[in-house]
């Protein structure tokens, strides 16, 4: 086996609640690496994501400021971080933080040699769920009718627009279906609390869900893509199990998608997959997905491919994966010492 | 979508499986295009594989009826069922032409 490369990467997104977080499943992609041998620097926001205390796939984590701090004191934290780890490369992997990252991408090169893959700010505002109407007509691709709202006394004129049920959607995340403007109201005050204003009314379209884990070199390539069929779903909307598909035509899709918009990163696509065949683009989230995993067993390590287009580093697309691999997700309870606790409580790393 | 009535009744035309569907020997029919998975006993895998070589409605009811103890009018009855049922699962390229 040809020797691997050591490196430090940094990771976010630990979380492993019932809507998780893609940190745990990349580090994993990442320590079944061929070509580098990764010390992982956990990157958390609170004390009780489930990868601070997962030191067979983690190695060392540090608290980091929440994404509504801004970028100045995220900087500051991961200036502290790098001078005890010498980090080559972040991962990001919340939709909420990728805007500070992006903000910060030259600046972490330049002043520390720190390297990341993300998407531009164009192509990271563009996918927004409040933007997806013009990105579908942009990139001719069928979008639900979407519409944002700001407050309440908007909901009883959206009868004149949308027949019921209907989605309502929060900014960053969080989505759930309405029968009736009281649960448009209802959904609305529970989402806007948590993830702020607009938030997003949209057709319900009726199929089957079926998603795509992919990544783009920025150049209009997509290096890796694997579609994933639901098959458990949570009361979240979440995948809990899933099977990778050969669907032609939503690769071709995704192919087209990443030739259009030059996607730079990793992307997740949600499609609805109707009874008549049509697909409706549901959402692209700007990182892999939580089930990224997936894609590793059926033989694309979309991580490892984003740490080498990090580094620079030329990648040829993967030509194949495995058709008929089920993920099955499941929860495990880590028992861990006070002290442990005590100390990211206290301290901010472990 | 399946439609019967508009069409001429599936038991007189050729069912073509789908080309990629997977047919393991212990019944289980696994779609990639779609993810979907099914079993079948002995005789519905026996039937889809006919099925799937290209061998008409007729041919496969001619065989069974040869091998097994059954009448013509009770599997032709059969059949249509299951042919049905294929069809409603999507599982024939016949509703993948529909589709378009």
């Amino acid at each position: 086996m040809m020797k691997r490369k050591k490196i430090n990467i940094a990771v976010t997104g630990l979380n492993a609640i019932d809507s998780p977080g893609p940190g745990v499943p990349v580090i994993r992609a990442l320590r079944e690496s061929k070509l580098y041998d990764v010390r992982i620097i956990g990157l958390s926001y609170e004390t009780l994501e489930p990868g601070i205390y997962m030191h067979d796939l983690v190695d060392k984590t540090y608290q980091i400021p929440f994404p509504s701090s801004g970028k100045a004191s995220l900087l500051t934290r991961l200036k502290y971080i790098h001078e005890q780890e010498k980090i080559d490369v972040i991962i990001p992997n919340f939709d909420a933080e990728i805007f500070n990252f992006i903000k910060l991408n030259d600046q972490l090169k330049k002043e520390m040699g720190i390297h990341m893959f993300l998407p531009t700010l164009d192509q990271f505002e563009e996918r927004h769920k409040s933007n997806l109407p013009e990105f579908g007509k942009k990139h001719k691709i069928k979008i639900p009718y979407s519409k944002m709202i700001f407050s309440t006394a908007e909901i009883p004129s959206l009868r004149e627009e949308f027949t019921y049920p209907l989605v309502v959607k929060g900014k960053f995340y969080d989505a759930s279906i309405a029968y009736t403007p009281e649960q448009v109201v209802s959904h609305f005050n529970k989402i806007s609390a948590k993830w702020g204003l607009p938030i997003i009314i949209q057709q319900f379209v009726y199929g089957q869900e079926v998603n795509v884990t992919a990544l783009g070199d920025g150049l209009g390539n997509a290096i890796g893509a694997v579609p994933m069929r639901k098959q458990y779903i949570t009361d979240k909307g979440k995948a809990w199990s899933g099977i990778s598909i050969d669907d032609k035509e939503l690769m071709s899709l995704t192919r087209r998608l990443m030739k259009s918009t030059r996607w730079r990163g990793g992307m997740e696509l949600e499609i609805i997959k109707t009874a008549e065949g049509d697909y409706y683009l549901i959402e692209i989230n700007p990182r892999f997905p939580a089930w990224v995993y997936l894609a590793v067993g059926c033989g694309q390590n979309h991580p490892e491919a984003l740490v080498q287009l990090a580094l620079g580093k030329k990648v040829e697309p993967f030509k194949k994966y495995d058709v008929g691999k089920l993920f099955v997700r499941y929860s495990f309870d880590l028992i861990v010492e006070l002290a442990e606790f005590e100390k990211i409580s206290t301290l901010g790393e472990l | 979508m399946f439609q019967l009535t508009t069409h001429t009744p599936l038991i007189f035309q050729l069912m073509q499986i789908k080309r990629n569907i997977a047919l393991s020997d212990s019944g289980f029919i696994f779609d990639p295009s779609t993810g979907d998975s099914f079993s079948t006993n002995p005789i519905g895998l026996e039937i889809i594989k006919m099925l799937k070589e290209g061998k008409a409605n007729e041919e496969v009811k001619a065989l069974i009826v040869k091998q097994y103890m059954t009448d013509e009018a009770t599997f032709e009855r059969d059949l249509y069922d299951f042919v049905n049922m294929i069809s409603k699962l999507k599982l024939s390229e016949n509703d993948e032409k529909e589709k378009d």
